[in-house]
Parts: C-alpha cells; sequence; structure tokens
C-alpha cells in the first residue's frame, strides 16, 4: 500500500487551508449522519441486530481456518478456483497470472478498497493492462489520478463542478455540456459501457464470502459489479480472509446492518450473490471464477489484542461521524483506510514507524464507536496504540516525559500541591487583567489556536484548607 | 486522616459525599468545587473533601502511558473508596473513574475499582438523580440566555444529557438555547488539541460559531477541558460569551469572571 501516513500534520494542514472542501466536508458530513440517524430511528431492531451480528463475527474469526477450509471446500466444489494470497505482492501476481493465461488486456473493475490496499491498479497498469474502474466514484478519481477519500464513498472529495472539469478534459465532449448532475452520470455510464463489452476479465470484491455453500455476497449501488462479474469471461473476485461467515442469511443479517450505516438505506439497490462459473445451459455469466483471499497481516491481526478490528464491516459510518476525519478529509490519512477504522487499521498493516501519527488522531469523542455497527471500541483501540507508540518511543520526547513528570507529581500529592499553589498564583497574577495569555511557555499547541485562560487566584486545595483551618480555630 | 467533614455535625441519615474536585477546577477554577459543594448541601448531603487528591490521571492514559496511570489509579481508589458516594463535577473525570480505572486495573484492584465505580457519579447526575435535589431557586436570572456543551465522555460514558437541562429549569428556571450539532466534539481531546493544533482549532472554532448563533450570552458545560478550550478560542477572536461551568450557574454563583476573562 502507498502511503503517506507519516505526513498527516502536513496532509491535514493543507487539507485545511482550502476552506471550500472544508465547508462542503461539513455539510456532507452532516447529512451522512442525519440520514444514518433517520434509518436507525426508524428500525426498532438494530441493536439487537447489531449484538446478534457481533456474536456471528466473533465466532467466524474464532473459528476462521475452519469456516475458510469450508469455503474453500465449497467453492471449489461450486468449479470455482480459489486462491490465498499472504500479501500485497503475492495477491497483485496472482491476479496478474490470471489475467495473462487469458491473454487478456482490459480488466473491468468494480470497486474493492481490497485493491486499493494492494495497489492493484498500478501493478497491473505497469504490466500493460488496461484497468478500468467502473463503480462511478472509483471512475471519477481513476480518471483524476488520486486515491479514494473515503472507503464507500471514494470520490467524496470530488464536487460536481470538479467532475463536470475533469470530464471536459479526459473526454470527448464536441459540444455537450453536461449540465446536470445525470448528464454526468449518464457520460460515465456510456463510456462504461464500452468497456464492460470489451473487458476480457471482471474483477470484483465482496463484503462477504459464505461458508455453508462456498457464495460471496456484494452489496451495491450501481450495479456495476453484476456487469463486471457477468459479462467478461472471467471473474476474479478480490476480499480479505476475515470476511468469511457460516451461512447465507448471516451475510444478509450484516448487510442490514451495512446498508443503513453507510448510506441510510434499508438495503443498498443490488445484493449479489455469485456461486461460481457458467453452469451448463445457461445461457450468460463467466466461464471461469476465481477467488483471491488476501491475508495481508490479518492472521496476525486475529492473534493480537486487535482482533476485533476485524469485524469491521466497512460501512464507513466512523468516518462519517468522526470530527477529524471530517475536518481533514479521508486523503490526509495517506492510506486506503481513513477514518477511526483507517487509523486502527493502517499502522497495523503498514508499519506503527510510518504511521504512528494516526491513532493520535483522535479527540476519544467516542462518536465512531457510538455508530459503529460492528461495536468495535475505535477509541479504546486507538489508545492502546498509543500506549504501543510510547513503548517503542515513537512520540515526541517532550510528550513522553511531560506525562511522565506530571504523573509523579499527581502520586505525590503534596510536593504537587505546594508547586501547583505558587505556579498558580504567579499565572494569576501575570494573567487577571487580560483573563488569559495569548502565549505562554511549553503551551505553543495550545496557544497557536486560542488563548490561554488565566487561573482564579488561588487553587481550590489551598482555599479549601484555609478554611478548614478557619473552621477548626473558630 | 486524609478526609475532613466540611459539616461538623450532620444529622442522621445524610448522604455522605466525597467530593473528587478534579485537577482543573482544583487549578484553574475553584469555584466550581465550592459551587459543587454548596448544591450538594442543598441537596441534603454531608460534604468532604479527601485532601490528598491530584488528577485522576486522564492526561497519561489518554496518551496511552498505562504503566504512568495504574499507580495513580490505585491512589484514587485507595482514596475515594471509604465514601459512600463519590461526586465529580467533570464528565470525562467520572468516566476515568467509572469506565477506564475497571480497564486498566487487573485482579483485585479491578475488583476495587468496580466497586468505586459503582459507587461515583458526576456531579448532575448525582443532584438529580441519585440525590434527586428539590427544586429551588437559585439565582441567576432565568431570562439569562444559556446554550450548553455537551462534553463527549459525559455524554457517551456516562449518559448526561437531560440532567443538567432539567437541573437549569428546576434551579434557575432557565431553558437551554440548544447549539446545533451539540454532540460533536469540541476539538479538546486532552493532549490532542497541543499535538494536532490546527485540527484542534477547526473544530472549536465551528463549535464556538454553533454557540454564537445560538445568540446565547453563556455557554455552559460540565467539563473544564472543554470548557476552557471553548473560552480560549472566544478570548482569542474577541467574542463576547461568557463560559462558564454548570454548578456555577446552578449554585447561583455568577460573581467570579467567567472563564478567561480579565477583570
Ligand atoms: S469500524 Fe465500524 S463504523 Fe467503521 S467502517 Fe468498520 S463497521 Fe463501519
Amino acid at each position: 500500500m502507498e502511503q503517506h501516513s507519516d505526513t498527516f500534520l502536513d496532509n491535514a494542514s493543507e487539507a485545511l487551508k482550502n476552506t471550500g472542501q472544508a465547508e462542503r466536508r461539513d455539510k456532507i458530513a452532516l447529512f451522512a449522519s442525519q440520514i444514518r440517524t433517520a434509518a436507525i430511528d426508524s428500525f426498532e431492531g438494530f441493536d439487537d441486530l447489531r449484538h446478534h451480528v457481533k456474536k456471528i463475527r466473533q465466532h467466524s474469526l474464532d473459528n476462521l481456518d475452519y469456516y475458510l477450509s469450508q469455503f474453500e471446500k465449497e467453492a471449489v466444489h461450486n468449479g470455482n478456483q480459489v486462491h490465498f494470497a499472504r500479501d500485497s505482492e503475492e495477491f497483485n501476481s496472482l491476479v496478474l497470472d490470471i489475467c495473462q493465461q487469458h491473454d487478456a488486456r482490459r480488466i473491468a473493475k468494480g470497486k474493492s478498497i481490497v485493491t486499493e490496499e494492494t495497489g492493484l491498479n498500478s501493478f497491473l497498469q505497469s504490466a500493460g493492462l488496461n484497468v478500468m474502474e467502473t463503480d462511478l466514484g472509483e471512475y471519477i478519481i481513476q480518471q483524476a489520478g488520486e486515491t479514494p477519500s473515503h472507503i464507500v464513498s471514494p470520490a467524496l472529495h470530488k464536487s460536481a463542478n470538479e467532475i463536470r472539469e475533469l470530464f471536459q478534459q479526459k473526454h470527448d465532449l464536441g459540444h455537450r455540456e453536461l449540465q446536470k448532475t445525470s448528464d454526468l452520470v449518464a457520460e460515465a455510464r456510456n463510456v462504461l459501457r464500452e468497456h464492460f463489452l470489451q473487458a476480457e476479465v471482471g474483477v470484483i470484491g465482496a463484503n462477504a464470502l459464505i461458508a455453508e455453500n462456498g457464495y460471496s455476497m456484494l452489496v451495491t449501488n450501481e450495479g456495476n459489479g453484476d456487469l463486471c462479474a457477468n459479462l467478461p469471461k472471467v471473474l476474479i473476485i478480490c476480499t480479505t480472509i476475515d470476511r468469511v461467515l457460516p451461512r447465507a442469511e448471516d451475510a444478509t443479517a450484516m448487510s442490514r446492518l451495512l446498508a443503513r450505516s453507510a448510506t441510510g438505506q434499508p438495503h443498498s439497490c443490488y445484493t449479489s450473490f455469485y456461486s461460481g462459473p457458467r453452469r451448463e445451459g445457461e445461457i450468460d455469466g463467466p466461464l471461469e471464477t476465481h477467488f483471491v483471499l488476501l491475508d495481508n497481516e490479518r492472521s496476525n491481526i486475529l492473534s493480537s489484542d486487535y482482533r476485533e478490528i476485524l469485524e469491521c464491516i466497512r460501512c464507513g459510518a466512523c468516518l462519517n461521524h468522526c470530527p477529524i476525519y471530517t475536518s481533514v478529509g479521508g486523503h490526509a490519512y495517506g492510506s486506503a483506510y481513513s477514518g477511526p477504522i483507517g487509523s486502527v487499521l493502517t499502522p497495523l498493516l503498514t508499519s506503527l514507524e510510518q504511521s504512528h501519527l494516526l491513532p493520535n488522531a483522535c479527540t476519544s469523542c467516542g462518536r465512531c464507536a457510538e455508530v459503529c455497527p460492528a461495536n468495535i471500541p475505535l477509541p479504546d483501540l486507538l489508545r492502546d496504540l498509543r500506549h504501543e507508540e510510547g513503548i517503542k518511543k515513537l512520540s515526541a520526547p517532550r510528550w513522553r516525559y511531560g506525562l511522565k513528570l506530571h504523573s509523579w507529581l499527581a502520586r505525590h500529592p503534596s510536593i504537587y500541591q505546594t508547586l501547583t499553589a505558587t505556579s498558580i498564583r504567579i499565572l494569576h497574577r501575570l494573567g487577571r487583567k487580560r483573563g488569559g495569555f495569548s502565549r505562554l511557555p511549553f503551551t505553543s499547541g495550545w496557544t497557536s489556536q486560542r488563548d490561554f485562560p488565566a487561573p482564579q487566584e488561588n487553587t481550590f486545595m489551598q482555599l479549601y484548607k484555609a478554611k478548614m483551618k478557619q473552621n477548626n480555630e473558630r | 486522616m486524609n478526609e475532613q467533614h466540611h459539616d461538623q455535625s450532620p444529622p442522621p441519615q445524610r448522604m455522605r459525599v466525597s467530593l473528587f474536585v478534579t485537577c482543573l477546577a482544583d487549578l484553574f477554577r475553584p469555584s466550581v468545587a465550592f459551587a459543587s459543594i454548596k448544591l450538594l448541601e442543598q441537596a441534603g448531603c454531608e460534604v468532604m473533601v479527601p485532601l490528598q487528591q491530584t488528577c485522576c490521571g486522564q492526561p497519561a492514559y489518554n496518551s496511552g502511558d498505562y504503566e504512568a496511570t495504574v499507580p495513580l489509579a490505585q491512589q484514587v481508589i485507595a482514596l475515594l473508596e471509604t465514601a459512600d458516594y463519590v461526586v465529580v463535577p467533570s464528565g470525562s473525570c467520572a468516566g476515568m473513574i467509572c469506565h477506564h480505572y475497571p480497564k486498566l486495573l487487573q485482579g483485585e484492584w479491578r475488583d476495587r475499582a468496580l466497586k468505586l465505580a459503582a459507587k461515583t457519579f458526576e456531579l448532575t447526575v448525582f443532584l438529580k438523580d441519585i440525590a434527586r435535589i428539590e427544586p429551588q431557586r437559585n439565582n441567576p436570572p432565568s431570562t439569562l440566555s444559556v446554550t450548553y456543551h455537551d462534553s463527549c465522555a459525559g455524554l457517551r460514558e456516562m449518559s448526561i444529557k437531560e440532567q443538567p437541562r432539567q437541573l437549569l429549569r428546576e434551579l434557575c428556571g432557565i431553558e437551554i438555547n440548544e447549539l446545533e450539532q451539540s454532540e460533536v466534539c469540541c476539538g479538546f481531546g486532552g493532549t490532542f488539541c497541543a499535538k494536532m493544533p490546527e485540527i484542534s482549532g477547526k473544530m472549536v472554532n465551528d463549535k464556538l460559531d454553533h454557540a454564537l448563533a445560538t445568540g446565547a450570552k453563556i455557554l455552559a458545560g460540565g467539563d473544564l477541558g472543554c470548557l476552557l478550550n471553548i473560552a480560549g478560542r472566544a478570548q482569542r477572536l474577541g467574542q463576547e460569551i461568557e463560559v462558564r461551568h454548570i454548578a456555577e450557574l446552578l449554585s447561583g454563583d455568577m460573581d467570579t469572571s467567567p472563564i478567561g476573562e480579565g477583570r
């Protein structure tokens, strides 16, 4: 995964400078949370379903070996070929091999965040293949040469105007102006239709793998996934090993949580199940189908204290409700996964050394955990990563030692109280007139954005003890 | 020997409450702690203030320094566990004691943490739901236009939402002028605001904008961290909005200058 998480602060700073974009992000965030709330308020069983699905996800992960081999057996029985990839490199090579076996030149691709994780597109392209994203959002960012800014809505950062300009640059539009949003959609559809018909290989993702029957489930709103799956001769389904669920009904239970949490819909427009290649007597469908299942650290995560993160159903609700994500946007995270889920997952998939800033992009406000349909304690996991950051001494020494000193003082009440009494008195004297400080030693982070309010005259402990003494003397 | 009775002659059956002042109230705003004592006494409680208290350990804990937090948490537990009730004028410090100590500690200490958690309450929750303070009329005048910031830990960890609003209604006759997106974080986040100042600055700006949009004269809240953050930003921008802790309003103690305002 190409990654720029080490420059998170600079990326964020850049993002904040573009105030137009920032305002758009605020509006979208508000809208996203309103539609989610409406969908969940009108669905009584949400919390029960959440617990139910959580239990299933836990059970599947507890028995991942078992369900993966059951899935493999059933899928092979249906005529699929199943491949396992240890890491991104292996994954990309496996996909390329399949394409090359069929002399494929054109690939029609549905949305798959996993292939963003592995960098599949650029890998295939450098091998001379023509890869076309067919999800509208993915298509837009592919045309723009950008990465997704959201795990569900990859082109969330683009306004209709920007998309219009992009199409004007990239497409031969003649006199067409594409004034309405529907014109833009129609334009993309026309271009994509050609591609669907010509592609030799279709690549799609999967929201779930079903162990009992070897099917995969995909939910989309555009139907492009089905075209990628059914028109080309060869279909490759790309996902990760942790997506497996025991039964078909488990997958549909999950999809009910997913759509409501992601887009506020009771169901996504298309929920498709893929069983395998075309059978005798069938008139359409691929002739050959493959599953390529990526591990990329997930086995390690499974045996770590972070295993709950594998229960994520990739709904994007934690992004939409994270005040930091909505402030700076997805690109600042420098990873395919952004927002709270990304801040946990990115360090685990890559390294904490590269991405230790991400777990710090959190105020522990808890809104992500509140909305997460998978009930993942994201703030706890982020804090645990900060714990590791400290152990590995990746955080700035002034913070590490400063906090240690503070804790030490707090454990020695008499020293603490004497020291604070004196410093507070001084601070009060210096700041009482204005009420605060615009600058103060050791507080540059705070005072870069706000004044430092002056304290009242004495500490409470001082005043209280004095009062006790008075009372006793009386 | 580290406890002092605030009221020397309690009538029988009064609820005995230990006040955990919190470090921010201790250092920045003693008036919050005095207001809390006054309110608890009005609610018929006998208030004690354990004198050896300092900080609940959130700064180290939130930064992930669990090793530094454990002994501090144990110190707080040992200090407070003999109380009948512990009351904290801060949602996040109450959340630290109630939810994070039991997560942080193990074995016997975990059991002790859980016992303490069961009798620890945030101030407004305690006044409203446990001590059931009688409606009475404290100052300030009910004509004051007040908006309220729900601090995140209070809201999500301690389920504080209605209590401060009900108390303002019953004790001061004040109806809250609600701010938009009241459940979104103000950008304080402990060390976050200093580690990622630009992002935090954007967040507190949004919060302040929403507060100003209500036209309220006062912004109240239950957590001094958030309030110092918002007041500091208002001060920086020269915005005239008084920022105060809810305890000050409820007790009618409006003589002190608002947070961050000189005199
Ligand atoms: S962590 Fe939870 S809220 Fe975030 S994407 Fe995953 S399931 Fe959705």
